[in-house]
């Protein structure tokens, strides 16, 4: 089976997710973990069997909510310690590559 | 070919907060850049965002303002981002659960009827830093990033350039009623992503469209949908085809063009935000917003027509801005008659504030005061051209009418006898005008009247002299 049909067959594209995150990998590497992430699925995909009819969908594993602050400012990084982490600066902005949108 | 236009709108607006969405970092504009910044607006690795309740809380109230379902149970998302302004990668927003669902704004159209424009939700999310690009590079300031952000979806139900700008103009009143955002456009506080397409009238299923991003001006939304309107239609004339992409308005040369974004930039992976808890809002809380919420815009102006007997333009000039509409309120609680305070705010008070670019708090003229000159002229102590005198100091320094009207000797002059002896020096000396009265020129009466106003120094009671002149010229 090639990539791209085995992509198909579990619904996971390394080569498309790795290019989405930017992340630039050889075609080793695609193969390589395309395997590696079918397996760790396939693992998941378990979960599948169990019978949840009538469980709740779930988005968070504790059971607290409203964990807020209240809007009052608080001191935070000095411009100077700020800059530091900046290899590349101009005008006490952090310069990067050129940004084409 | 005729074609309809349909048209969205994704409006991001500022929330008004004192700190950022998920740290305490002070929000501010034009501050030195990198000033106001912390490990969770840098994304630093490891950094923790923490909700700022107050931003939900601008939130629901937007929402309850615009007629929302406010979400009982709502989330974050991260959503995938690939450039420096948001250095984490992601951006922290709402994908399936947001706060607010649903919801509408009233706009009035051009021949009089009114168009609800639905909303399909209002989401809260983070603002990104701000780039600022040279030659080579970009410059990133991350004081903007992290600043509440609250994005307000519409339904494509708009269907002119002219309804979204309606609609932005009708929206940015309610949300300064609300008091959520001070919606200053040149400070970034509202941006807008359009998307726009057309399709030959008749037509069932919707044109393809194209999506215009960041636009920060209403003017600008407004020139950028008359032109796609127009390139949209010469292609489709032709019999070519839209291609569905993002475009960038260009407002110096007055033109859109493809900014080239990858067919798959708008896969954002979106997943739950692991780092914060959900947000859960019982109804008590909801009812307590609820009712704290002030009068909205075109509720006042219906109110202003019923209860004042206002014109509804006149009502409408004074509901435009919340703080005009509650000097009004205010100047006829003091006593001033409603109609005459109307005017006087409809055209002096609002061309001095236009003169001065100033709010109307900023003005040493107080509601009470106006109020109290309205009734020295409703009783006849002054009239308009003294009235004028006075609130021309009222306006600059301010102070009491009733003392200015002394001060400045403005006071009228009502009684018989001494504007019988005006209006007689005026006839004998104007035996021309006089002429031209009784031969049936009534303007003549004008100037004449004019002449008694002159040789009262502006202060003879307009109304008895006009009597007076027209009593004896007829005899």
């Amino acid at each position: 089976m090639g990539d791209a049909e085995q992509a198909k067959a579990s619904g996971l594209d390394v080569a498309y997710v790795a290019h989405l995150a930017r992340l630039h990998l050889r075609d080793d590497e695609i193969a390589l973990f395309q395997g590696q992430m079918e397996q760790i699925v396939h693992y998941v995909e378990q979960i599948g069997k169990l019978d949840v009819d009538g469980v709740a969908p779930l988005s968070h594993t504790v059971s607290v909510s409203n964990v807020w602050r209240e809007d009052e400012p608080r001191p935070g990084i000095d411009h100077g310690k700020v800059m530091d982490n900046a290899p590349e600066q101009r005008d006490g902005l952090i310069a990067v590559p050129k940004i084409v949108e | 070919m005729v074609y309809e236009t349909t048209i969205g709108l994704e409006v991001h607006v500022q929330l008004k907060t004192r700190t950022k969405m998920f740290c305490g970092c002070a929000t501010g504009y034009g501050e030195a850049p990198n000033t106001l910044v912390c490990p969770v607006c840098l994304g630093y690795p490891g950094a923790m965002p923490v909700m700022n309740r107050e931003a939900i809380g601008l939130t629901v109230v937007s929402g309850l303002m615009l007629g929302c379902d406010i979400a009982h149970w709502s989330k974050f998302d991260r959503k995938s981002y690939f450039y420096p302004d948001m250095p984490k990668n992601y951006q922290i927003s709402q994908y399936d659960k947001p706060l607010c669902l649903g919801g509408g704004v009233k706009i009035d159209l051009e021949d009089g009827t009114e168009k609800t424009i639905g909303l399909t939700r209002i989401h809260l999310e983070e603002d990104v830093g701000k780039n600022t690009h040279f030659g080579a590079s970009s410059g990133v300031d991350f004081n903007r990033a992290g600043h509440p952000l609250m994005e307000i979806v519409t339904e494509p139900d708009l269907s002119s350039p002219e309804e979204a700008y309606a609609f932005l103009q009708a929206l940015k009143q309610i949300l300064l009623y609300a008091g959520v955002s001070d919606c200053n456009l040149e400070e970034g506080n509202m941006r807008c992503d359009v998307n726009v397409s057309m399709r030959p009238v008749g037509q069932q299923e919707l044109g393809t469209k194209a999506e215009l991003k960041n636009l920060n001006t209403f003017k600008g939304v407004f020139h950028a949908l008359q032109y796609e309107q127009e390139r949209q239609a010469a292609l489709l004339d032709r019999g070519e085809r839209v291609v569905q992409e993002t475009r960038r308005w260009d407002p110096d040369r007055g033109e859109t063009s493809s900014m080239r974004t990858k067919e798959d930039a708008h896969d954002y992976r979106y997943f739950p935000e692991p780092d914060l808890l959900p947000v859960v809002l019982e109804d008590a809380q909801i009812d307590a917003w609820r009712k704290a919420l002030p009068e909205a815009p075109r509720e006042r102006r219906a109110r202003f027509v019923q209860t004042y007997g206002l014109p509804a333009y006149d009502a409408g000039v004074l509901v435009a801005e919340r703080e005009v509409a509650d000097f009004f309120e205010e100047a006829v609680r003091a006593g001033g008659n409603t109609k005459a305070v109307s005017n006087w705010i409809m055209t002096d008070v609002l061309r001095v504030l236009s003169e001065k670019g100033v709010g109307i708090l900023a003005l040493p003229l107080t509601a009470a005061s106006l109020g109290a000159l309205t009734k020295l002229v409703e009783d006849g102590a002054v009239n308009m051209t003294g009235a004028k005198e006075i609130f021309a100091v009222l306006a600059n320094k301010g102070g009491d009418p009733a003392r200015l009207l002394d001060e400045l000797g403005l006071a009228q002059v009502s009684d018989t006898g001494a504007l019988e002896k005006m209006v007689d020096e005026a006839i004998s000396a104007n035996p021309k005008s006089v002429a031209d009265y009784r031969n049936g020129k009534a303007a003549a009466a004008q100037y004449l009247m004019g002449q008694v106003m002159r040789l009262s120094r502006g202060k003879a009671n307009p109304p008895m002299v006009l009597e007076m002149l027209k009593q004896k010229l007829d005899q």
